[in-house]
């Protein structure tokens, strides 16, 4: 990757969460690079860290009980856990913003929507409150929602216009990174092909880099060029689209892939990965993903394999490979 | 909106009837005879009292006392005369009704400002100390009863150190230690409300996507949690002002305040009914009439409500 164009590099990022039964450690030793323009898939089951890392990177994570241990994020080149809190919120929905999974809760309910998106807009920028108002009517034109509905509140929308709105928002004071934690999964099939259609022309209309948060492998294949696969607080794997849908060399991800139903097979059964995330309080001491994959050996027990790059650009983290 | 205002307003009319009926049956039924009360003291003879019975019409059946009394009052707005003091009713009402709304306003304006900043600073640092502190005196606040508390209050600051008067309404001077003391224990309530209603409302996702706008953490709290956390505390706020439109009896009495409280009881006791009556009238009007406002600027709080007013 070529080191000009980086723009986020997380180097051994580290977050815990102290609870009463004990340290939930959520990420650890997460490293993660991405440069301009990417689009990059962050796939794993729930509880495997995604939504925590993001938020890691937003410096959003309620502390207590949330507690980064160590590690560094590299926005643009500088580092986001050695900004003032004034700085970062200088960077949060100017520079980096986010897309909360649920559109309908993530709404104020008692704002207009475009009050919402003005908002945002008059942080950011020197402006009126009437510029900033007009601004939020052309960025909800943008979105395809007509600008006179928006005196309207959140409970008059539809769910999709509601996720639609959301988008507007984050994408108002055009971020270099825009982070969206599960966009389409409160969504019905239909909206979520219609809003992932739009968020795909805006993303290349503004040039921002995406971090797409999801489990569906649909979504990865559709819209993200880098994927990378989390696992009890891990990435396990890593490398561009094809290296991942071609070539997956770690179990977990072969065992995500076995189990999308063939529409195929005669038989009409689902293939699981057998077992459960493991308890995020008590995590194995070598591979995570040790007592559930299918592969594993001696070494797997005590050692934590180490990232081990296979090809150009392609990462594994295990031991057989 | 608009229509709805006026709705409820004219749905006051059979609330009031049927108020009136209820406090007129009541005091009916009481045993007790107002005249032989008035001059038992001068010790008056069985023809005076009899006398002055028919005079009062004591002795006209149920149903021509309460069409009277209800004729009376939608004709000429008289709700009769004070058997005591021989003053129009309404003029009673007049001299104690104002002092009480005055008591009333004063000491919940006292407790929403005490007890909202108190709820929204523990609320945003939960089980901190100061949550901790404050929500044990907001615990003392409730429990402590409110006779008790304005003797203590008059003990220090009346007899200790002499800065406020402890009886009587004349001035603001006077309405300081009532108003702490009926505030106090309202701002406890009101201040546990805020804190539970907020602690709701900050875990919501749309206080998340407020402060990854990179919106300050003063204006999340107070724009855009607080406003969602209203409707929980403008019920409590309404409940408190409208049961105060009754009167603070026990703290009317111990500060010798001439609010509607006192003057009910003394009306109550002496069988005065038409006294009984307009007051109870006027604290049921005053009573709908918080409920109504209280109704109204739920629509302001909540956009989602506004829609059901119609």
């Amino acid at each position: 990757m070529e080191q000009k164009n980086l723009l986020l590099k997380i180097k051994d990022l580290t977050i815990n969460y102290n609870t009463y039964d004990g340290i939930v450690k959520a990420v650890e030793g997460l490293n993660l690079s991405m440069s301009n323009g990417q689009t990059l898939g962050l796939v794993g089951e729930t509880g495997a860290g995604k939504t925590t890392t993001v938020k890691g990177i937003m410096r959003l994570l309620p502390d207590p009980p949330a507690k980064i241990v160590r590690g560094e994020i590299y926005f643009d080149g500088e580092n986001l856990l050695k900004k003032s809190k004034k700085e970062m919120r200088s960077i949060r929905g100017k520079q980096i913003s986010m897309i909360f999974q649920d559109p309908m809760t993530s709404l104020n309910p008692v704002m207009t929507v475009g009050d919402q998106i003005a908002e945002t807009i008059r942080l950011h920028n020197d402006i009126s409150k009437k510029q900033s108002f007009e601004e939020a009517c052309t960025m909800l034109e943008q979105v395809g929602i007509k600008g006179e509905r928006a005196g309207d509140y959140p409970h008059q929308l539809s769910g999709g216009m509601k996720q639609r709105v959301v988008i507007a928002m984050a994408l108002a004071c055009n971020p270099k990174l825009l982070i969206a934690d599960e966009p389409t999964t409160a969504l019905d099939v239909t909206i979520q092909a219609q809003v992932l259609e739009m968020m795909k022309k805006l993303i290349a209309q503004y040039n921002t880099s995406v971090i797409m948060i999801t489990h569906d492998l649909g979504i990865v294949a559709e819209t993200c060029d880098y994927i990378a696969i989390m696992y009890a607080g891990e990435i396990v794997e890593y490398g561009t689209k094809q290296h991942i849908f071609l070539n997956a060399k770690h179990p977990y991800t072969k065992g995500l892939f076995a189990c999308i139903p063939d529409i195929t097979a005669e038989d009409n059964k689902l293939t699981p990965i057998e077992g459960l995330m493991p308890d995020p309080t008590n995590l194995p001491k070598g591979c995570k993903f040790y007592p559930r994959c299918p592969m594993a050996g001696k070494e797997c027990e005590n050692e934590n394999p180490a990232n081990k790059e296979i090809e150009n650009g392609h990462f594994v983290k295990c031991h057989f490979v | 909106m608009l229509k709805y205002i006026i709705r409820r307003v004219l749905m006051l009319i059979p609330v009031m009837l049927g108020v009136s009926l209820v406090v007129f049956t009541l005091m009916y039924i009481t045993p007790g005879n107002p005249a032989e009360i008035l001059l038992g003291e001068e010790g008056g003879s069985k023809e005076a009292i009899e006398l002055l019975e028919e005079e009062m019409g004591l002795n006209d059946p149920y149903i021509v006392r309460f069409g009277r009394f209800i004729w009376n009052l939608v004709s000429k707005g008289d709700l009769g005369t004070c058997y005591a003091t021989r003053q129009p009713v309404s003029q009673r009402i007049a001299q104690t009704f104002p002092n009480t709304l005055k008591l009333a306003g004063l000491s919940v304006g006292l407790a929403v400002v005490i007890g909202v900043v108190l709820g929204i600073v523990s609320a945003v640092k939960q089980y901190s100390i100061f949550d901790n502190v404050a929500m044990a005196l907001a615990m003392l606040g409730t429990s402590m009863p409110n006779f008790w508390q304005g003797l203590l209050l008059m003990i220090l600051f009346s007899i200790h150190l002499q800065w406020l008067p402890a009886s009587g309404f004349s001035s603001f001077k006077h309405m300081i230690l009532p108003a702490v003391t009926i505030g106090t224990s309202s701002a406890a309530v009101i201040a546990r409300m805020t804190r539970s209603s907020m602690l709701e409302v900050i875990r919501q996702d749309y206080i998340s996507t407020a402060r990854a706008k990179g919106q300050s953490e003063i204006v999340v709290i107070l724009r855009h949690a607080l406003k969602n956390a209203l409707i929980p505390i403008i019920t409590t706020v309404g409940i408190r002002f409208g049961v105060m439109m009754g009167g603070a009896v026990l703290t009317e009495s111990i500060f010798a305040i001439p609010g509607i409280g006192k003057m009910m009881v003394d009306a109550i006791k002496a069988r005065n009914y038409p006294v009984v009556q307009g007051g109870v009238l006027v604290i049921a009007l005053a009573f709908s009439v918080v409920n109504l406002i209280v109704d109204i600027l739920y629509a302001f709080a909540d956009p989602r409500l506004k829609s059901q007013y119609r």
